[in-house]
């Protein structure tokens, strides 16, 4: 155990870096290139603190805490410091955040806005790159990288696939893949994972522009529908319809990492092609109501209401059992639906028809 | 899983078998990943060089078929060579004597003959498993989808209490599950032998708890699994279906016979969110509701039962698939009332009242986390790890099989061997999956891998146009050389409803576990054009 000060505040810890204790002891901390998923990397010089007995401010994302040090996180010379980042940052950051994806969810504008930045007393080149939507789901507007590093460290230590990393040096050092391709021409995965961690509106969900700022959302946390990893995610939902899928990193199964089709593979719900209505099967219904029906758009199909609908299920299900014995009916499941589904349906084909003919894709 | 995927961390080694991970099972393949670049050693049996096989130590490029004869390799050098844990199989498992005279003709060389390992990788490779404790085993479909399934998984079982992986942190079989609830399914007795909690439908005292909880008999008949039932139906037999959220006709083998069982059926009513290929026969389509429109559960394949939460109304008139079901039974019963369900969560509550493992779970539990089965009390925190100090039988029992070979076999006329699998970009049948732009974008057809040699004695070039025999239908798509697939095998999937891989697809079953033999189909592959 360490015994030290942060702020005058006397605390006990077994160790860590000065961040991680202070924010253990709700001392807030402002960084952009920590994220609480990836390691330490030091690189934006936000979380700048003053120890006691050192000549020059230290990064509290990677100092380690010891006994006996005193630590201070917000004076007058650290302030000054931090705003002095954020002023270079500024320089070359374009000030659209009224069409900016992130407003709101931005942490570069929350910075700005608690230590207010409203202009650079910096004039120099500025980086004039064009927003990259060559691929699939993943918008890159490179104008707006502050280069934390964390996409390239959650393409690296979360999802060990190293799509993407730092080409060039100096003023046009970029975050890339080899050669500047396309993602789809890297070993990119498309699992997102980049958007998730970075902390500005260089990465987005090209599917979810100008769908919903963030408090314009409603998130529900729920389960993906996909394979049996089962991971969690907040689906964000904006005038009844989803518009974007986020990481949860407090979920015990995926802690925040996700896959293609978890994080991008929402838009079926929306599609078109979804069945809106019954459907019954023309001479059917015919044959039940004496009449033609409604037309469908599917060959051979009318649209029917859900009491005629639900009849006709019924009374076919009946009609087999009635003729040829319970078991010459049979119920397929599906592992596509929810617990409390499988177990009416298997209680439906038990307990109302009385055939154990149920079963479901378990094998497939 | 027997274990955790937290616990894939605490691996000293993995042996991923049947099983591409990074693609089926993406954010468990990432896991790996990590646990690998961390140091755990990493052993990969594949017939194709899937993107873990680039991080192992060894890679077994095993004939499709062959799984049995590999696994008893690798017990036949950990007993020969004295690796296995002692202590473990005296305190805790039972029949090792028989397990020894089993696996004792599975010499390398012998096992080398039969699944086209070297005999020296298959040394490696038992040694590294051994050297590694715990070492966990991940396996999938690759594993199970053959008429001796049943049986290859006994003898991964084996292999695992052999070093004495089971019951420990870190270790386990760990068999990754396919479906977003399939494991949830089979809990709750949506399986033609068992109601739910896997309590037998021929125990009779099984049923009568069930029976008493129902207020009404069940039958003590086991019924008919998903192939035996389209064989039914083809026979006559078989006169009613009602099928929820499955696309039989896309995933089920040898779809021809599908098609025509399900024409013959009297009466065939489909519930789904798409009008798939299957509800195209239906006589009466239900539209229902998706994971997003609906609450309930999913459970996944580490036996964690999580809440589903309704976010968005369902489309139109499309309602709850609960709600549909409840309504058509209502229609069947005589007692009514008994399907007035107010909510899922009373659903679930009733469900767990019959089903031991579940017995502590429900809805308000589930609103502060998950949690693992077996939860037998409303204050149980659920069971991370399976096995710990006992097995549910008492001691584990060693049952080794012999090495059969697969329902059919190349031959003169069909020389290739067809395996089928999955990729990272799409879904199953594809009915979610295509009307995802995005997803299409990434990956717009199904072409079949073939290695550059088998490729060159047909004339096939990379895109050209084939056509793929089998004794029971043809396919025709593009394909791709790459020796990621080894020469005599080709490997498609069923994402596509174009180039419907079941159509050559083999339902020969296991006896015991009636899973129909996707991986293994004799095939003829002529080019068509370029």
């Amino acid at each position: 155990m360490a015994q030290l000060t942060i702020n005058g505040k006397k605390i006990q810890t077994p160790g860590g870096t000065i961040l991680a204790v202070a924010r253990e002891h709700g001392i807030r901390i402002p960084t952009l290139c920590h994220h609480p998923a990836l390691g330490p990397k030091g690189a934006c010089r936000l979380c700048l603190v003053e120890v006691k007995g050192s000549r020059v401010l230290q990064p509290a994302c990677t100092f380690p805490v010891s006994e006996g040090m005193e630590v201070q996180t917000d004076t007058p010379k650290i302030r000054t410091a931090r705003k002095f980042v954020l002023e270079l940052l500024l320089s070359d950051h374009p000030q659209d955040c009224m069409t900016c994806e992130m407003c709101g969810a931005c942490e570069l504008q929350d910075l700005m806005y608690e230590y207010g930045v409203k202009e650079t007393p910096f004039r120099g080149e500025r980086h004039a790159y064009p927003a990259d939507d060559r691929d699939p789901f993943i918008l890159r507007d490179m104008e707006k990288c502050i280069r934390c590093r964390r996409c390239i460290r959650a393409c690296d230590e979360l999802q060990s696939v190293n799509a993407i990393s730092m080409i060039n040096r100096g003023f046009r050092a970029k975050v890339a893949t080899s050669f500047d391709t396309p993602l789809q021409e890297s070993n990119c995965v498309f699992c997102g994972q980049c958007i998730s961690v970075c902390p500005t509106g260089a990465l987005t969900e090209i599917d979810s522009r100008g769908a919903g700022r963030t408090w314009q959302t409603q998130k529900v946390t729920t389960t993906c529908p996909y394979c049996g990893v089962g991971c969690n995610f907040d689906l964000h939902v904006r005038d009844g319809k989803v518009v974007k899928v986020t990481s949860r990193w407090d979920s015990p199964v995926n802690r925040g990492v996700l896959c293609v089709k978890g994080r991008f593979g929402w838009q079926f719900l929306h599609s078109p092609d979804r069945l809106t209505v019954p459907l019954m099967k023309a001479e059917l219904w015919k044959k039940r109501t004496g009449t033609d029906g409604t037309p469908s758009p599917y060959a051979g199909f009318v649209e029917a209401d859900w009491e005629a609908a639900l009849d006709a299920v019924s009374d076919g299900l009946a009609a087999a059992k009635a003729q040829a014995g319970p078991d010459a009916v049979a119920v397929l499941a599906s592992a596509k639906c929810t617990n409390e589904e499988n177990y009416l349906i298997q209680k439906l084909a038990r307990r109302e028809i009385g055939t154990n003919n149920v079963d479901h894709c378990a094998r497939l | 899983m027997t274990n955790s995927i937290a616990d894939l961390a605490k691996a000293e080694a993995f042996f991923v078998i049947g099983s591409n991970t990074t693609e089926q099972h993406p954010v468990i393949g990432a896991a790996v990943k990590r646990a690998v670049r961390a140091g755990a050693g990493l052993i990969v049996a594949d017939p194709r060089r899937i993107e873990l096989a680039r991080m192992a130590s060894v890679h077994l490029r095993q004939r499709p078929g062959s799984d049995i004869a590999l696994i008893n390799a690798l017990c036949n050098v950990i007993i020969a060579e004295d690796l296995y844990d002692t202590a473990f199989v005296a305190e805790r498992t039972e029949g090792f004597e028989q397990l020894k005279a089993a696996v004792e003709k599975y010499t390398p060389a012998f096992a080398a003959e039969i699944t086209g390992v070297p005999a020296e990788e298959i040394r490696k490779a038992a040694r590294r498993y051994a050297a590694a404790r715990p070492a966990a085993i991940l396996y999938s479909m690759g594993i199970t989808q053959h008429a001796s399934g049943n049986a290859a998984v006994m003898a991964i079982a084996n292999l695992a209490m052999l070093c004495g992986n089971l019951g420990v942190e870190g270790g386990g079989v760990n068999p990754l599950r396919g479906q977003n609830n399939v494991q949830g399914s089979c809990d709750m007795g949506a399986l033609p032998d068992v109601l739910p909690g896997y309590q037998k439908v021929a125990d009779p005292a099984a049923r009568a708890k069930v029976e008493k909880a129902w207020g009404a008999s069940i039958s003590d008949r086991p019924g008919l699994t998903v192939v035996e039932m389209m064989n039914a139906a083809h026979a006559g037999d078989l006169k009613a279906m009602y099928i929820l959220g499955e696309n039989p006709l896309v995933t089920d083998p040898d779809l021809r016979h599908v098609q025509e069982a399900l024409e013959k059926l009297d009466f065939l009513a489909v519930q789904d969110i798409f009008f798939t290929e299957t509800a195209a026969l239906a006589d009466v389509v239900l539209p229902g509701a998706a994971f997003a429109e609906k609450d309930g559960t999913f459970t996944n394949t580490e036996r964690r039962v999580q809440l589903v939460r309704k976010a968005i109304d369902p489309p139109g008139k499309a309602r709850p698939d609960w709600q549909i079901i409840a309504a058509i039974a209502r229609r069947l019963s005589a007692d009514k009332a008994l399907w007035d369900y107010p909510s899922p969560a009373a659903i679930l509550a009733e469900a767990a009242a019959i089903t031991p493992q579940y017995a502590g779970i429900s809805h308000s539990r589930l609103e502060r986390g998950g949690l693992q089965w077996p939860c037998p009390s409303p204050d149980h925190p659920g069971t991370r790890i399976l096995h710990v100090g006992k097995f549910s039988r008492g001691l584990g029992k060693f049952s080794a099989g012999a090495y059969i070979p697969p329902a059919e076999e190349p031959d003169a006329e069909y020389p290739l061997i067809l395996t089928t699998g999955r990729r990272l970009q799409h879904y199953h049948s594809g009915s979610m999956t295509h009307r995802v732009a995005g997803l299409n974008r990434l990956l717009a057809e199904e072409r079949m891998e073939i290695n550059p040699d088998d490729a060159d004695a047909l004339g096939l070039a990379d895109g050209d146009t084939a056509l793929i025999a089998s004794r029971r239908g043809r396919v025709q798509a593009r394909v791709q050389r790459t020796d990621r697939i080894k020469p005599g095998v080709v490997f498609m999937t069923f994402h596509f409803p174009e180039t419907a891989v079941n159509l050559l697809t083999v339902s020969a079953l296991d006896p015991v576990a009636k899973i129909p033999e996707f991986k293994v189909a004799a095939v003829k592959v002529t080019r068509l054009a370029p």
